[in-house]
């Protein structure tokens, strides 16, 4: 192997303070310069395509864009989510409850429900519901193995278009829901429920009170996925004919062949309304998460380390003084908010959300 | 006050406890010493039932916790008159197991105001005295993750006593704390025997049990193996393992109480 010899007369680098009181010359990133240069150069011919290729055909998705048809179209679109979803997250607790009991019965059946409208595609879903006419001709109350039935109907009566979407899309996110929401209250420690138990709580109040609202912190973002696909996946009930957002441009380019622009105004309108969840969801998510807004790193702390973690020190006088402002370069301003500790924040930023 | 007989406490195959027999008398402090894996803790939880006995049983103030005595035999209680006895101990965890999503005062009012049906503003003034008394009313806004150890251990001890508990129970109160933030905890304990508050206390504190114990209770394999007053189970132990005991912990330092 190559012998490394002492050298005593290496010279020590020479430094001195005027060397200090410089700016540091910041390290250049040539790559990322280039690849940077090149994307924005693609953007641009995108754009400039985008805007003189009239096979686009902008003045016809303008014509279409507020179309009565399309607004009728988008409002079922946004109704159908918002009751799907409300279906799926109030099934999906009830799921996650089921499967975290200690009743063995439950719990497998609750998987059982997870693994069947997980494993299959909701297409096909869609599609069951819509055609259960041809399973279970008949819909009604009474007393199963061949007793009287007390009343019925007929199961196309029953299972109108509305209903098929809205069964379909909902049984299928509450199996989604259900894991999230398991995730959720499985990252609460356990010595949560202890100490509120320890307060006389009742079980009842303990998961609605100390349990839930901190399982939310980490239920809420997926969820907020899952509402954005979900108002993206009702697209799908368009194969049922029920007139959403997709299936009414649909109606209309199949009669004027205008396809191109008419998924163009689709596109955009499932845009402004996914943008928009974005916005809210980033809300949400704050106001969950204020009691963890201003942690030390300001990363927020994993659920785990809550009990276990000792927590941070009181304030200690600085030890050291500030860093001299001048050698600071342009591109190390996170150094200061590192050195922030949290003591040192003011109270008051932590309710602003409240 | 607290009774305790014939306790015993399996989990699976592994006995913890086997037979504790315990009285606690109103206003009596009692300080729980014994090696980690004697029981301790297990005793102390099963004094408001997050462990359920597997025999034997736990009397606070002419009441079984946990069971209802009927026809000559226990019968389990539901959940819900379990939490109504569970309201007259408080207790306090080695992990503090502040509310984090609460402020401070929130930690402190969310149980008197749900579990006692208390009107909230009356609770508030009660509660930030109590806050006063543990030293924290300036943090009664803070959420408890801004705070450090010590102070966390004080909201929670607040927050147990909120409630207004007959008996006081402390798991290793100081156990996860820094050694310098040990005093402030044993400090406000301390007050707290003065006033008479009933007290039994899980510790590895020597010091603090030797000055405010009335009672030092030595748990060795399961079972009480000394039980008297800190002058004579402290400082002149009768049984070996006692003393083994006491000489391991005399190695290490512990903190000072005021």
């Amino acid at each position: 192997m190559v012998k490394t010899e002492e050298r005593p007369g290496t010279p020590a680098p020479v430094i001195d303070r005027e060397v200090l009181s410089r700016d540091v010359v910041p390290l250049r990133h040539p790559g990322r310069t280039l690849a940077a240069v090149v994307l924005v150069f693609l953007l641009v011919v995108l754009g400039q395509s985008l805007v003189t290729n009239s096979n686009f055909q902008w003045p016809t998705v303008w014509f279409y864009l507020f179309n009565p048809q399309i607004m009728a179209g988008l409002g079922r679109t946004l109704l159908l989510t918002a009751v799907a979803m409300s279906l799926g997250i109030v099934l999906g607790i009830l799921l996650a409850a089921a499967r975290l009991s200690e009743n063995k019965v439950l719990s497998g059946l609750a998987g059982g429900y997870l693994w069947f409208f997980r494993g299959t595609p909701l297409l096909i879903q869609l599609v069951f519901w819509y055609n259960l006419s041809a399973l279970y001709p008949r819909l009604g109350l009474g007393v199963p193995f061949g007793g009287p039935e007390f009343f019925g109907a007929d199961t196309n009566d029953v299972l109108n278009v509305w209903l098929v979407a809205l069964l379909g899309l909902a049984l299928h996110e509450s199996a989604y829901m259900a894991e999230i929401v398991r995730g959720g209250l499985l990252s609460v420690p356990r010595q949560q429920t202890e100490a509120a138990l320890a307060l006389g709580m009742s079980p009842l109040l303990v998961f609605r009170r100390i349990i839930l609202p901190q399982a939310l912190r980490v239920i809420i973002p997926p969820t907020g996925n899952q509402v954005i696909g979900m108002l993206k996946y009702s697209s799908l009930v368009s194969v049922i004919a029920l007139p959403d957002l997709l299936y009414s441009a649909q109606l209309i380019y199949t009669q004027t062949f205008e396809t191109i622009p008419l998924l163009i105004v689709v596109s955009l309108w499932y845009l402004l309304c996914t943008s928009v969840l974005s916005v809210a969801q980033g809300y949400v998510e704050r106001y969950y998460g204020r009691s963890v807004a201003a942690q030390p790193t300001g990363r927020p702390r994993r659920p785990w380390e809550d009990a276990a973690r000792p927590p941070p020190r009181p304030p200690s006088p600085p030890a050291r003084p500030p860093p001299r402002p001048p050698r600071r370069s342009a591109h190390e301003p996170a150094l200061q908010h590192r050195a922030q500790r949290p003591h040192e924040q003011p109270d008051h930023q932590l309710d602003r959300h409240r | 006050m607290v009774r305790i007989i014939d306790l015993s406490k399996s989990f699976g195959s592994n006995e913890i406890l086997r037979g504790v027999n315990l009285d606690v008398r109103r206003g009596q402090v009692s300080c729980i010493l014994g090696r980690s894996g004697s029981g301790k803790s297990t005793m102390l939880r099963c004094i408001n039932h997050l462990e359920k006995p597997s025999s034997g049983a736990v009397v606070v103030e002419g009441e079984v916790i946990g069971y209802k005595l009927k026809h000559g035999r226990l019968h389990e209680l539901k959940a819900k008159e379990i939490a109504r006895q569970r309201a007259k101990t408080g207790m306090v965890f080695q992990a503090f197991n502040t509310f984090p999503h609460l402020t401070v005062l929130e930690n402190l009012i969310e149980a008197p105001v749900r579990v006692l049906g208390r009107k909230p503003e009356e609770v508030r003034g009660e509660a930030l005295a109590m806050l006063d008394l543990v030293g924290l009313k300036d943090r009664a806004a803070t959420y408890p993750g801004r705070l450090s150890g010590g102070q966390q251990q004080r909201v929670a001890i607040a927050r147990a006593l909120v409630m207004k508990p007959s008996v006081m129970l402390f798991d290793e109160p100081t156990s996860a704390l820094d050694p310098e933030l040990v005093g402030e905890v044993l400090e406000v304990m301390k007050d707290l025997a003065a006033t008479g508050m009933t007290m039994i206390v899980v510790t590895h504190e020597i010091g603090f049990a030797r000055s405010v114990a009335d009672e030092v209770v030595f748990m060795s394999g399961g079972t009480v193996a000394e039980i008297g007053p800190p002058s004579q189970v402290i400082d002149d132990p009768q049984v070996e393992s006692t003393r083994q005991f006491l000489r391991s912990m005399s190695e290490r330092s512990t903190a000072p109480v005021r």
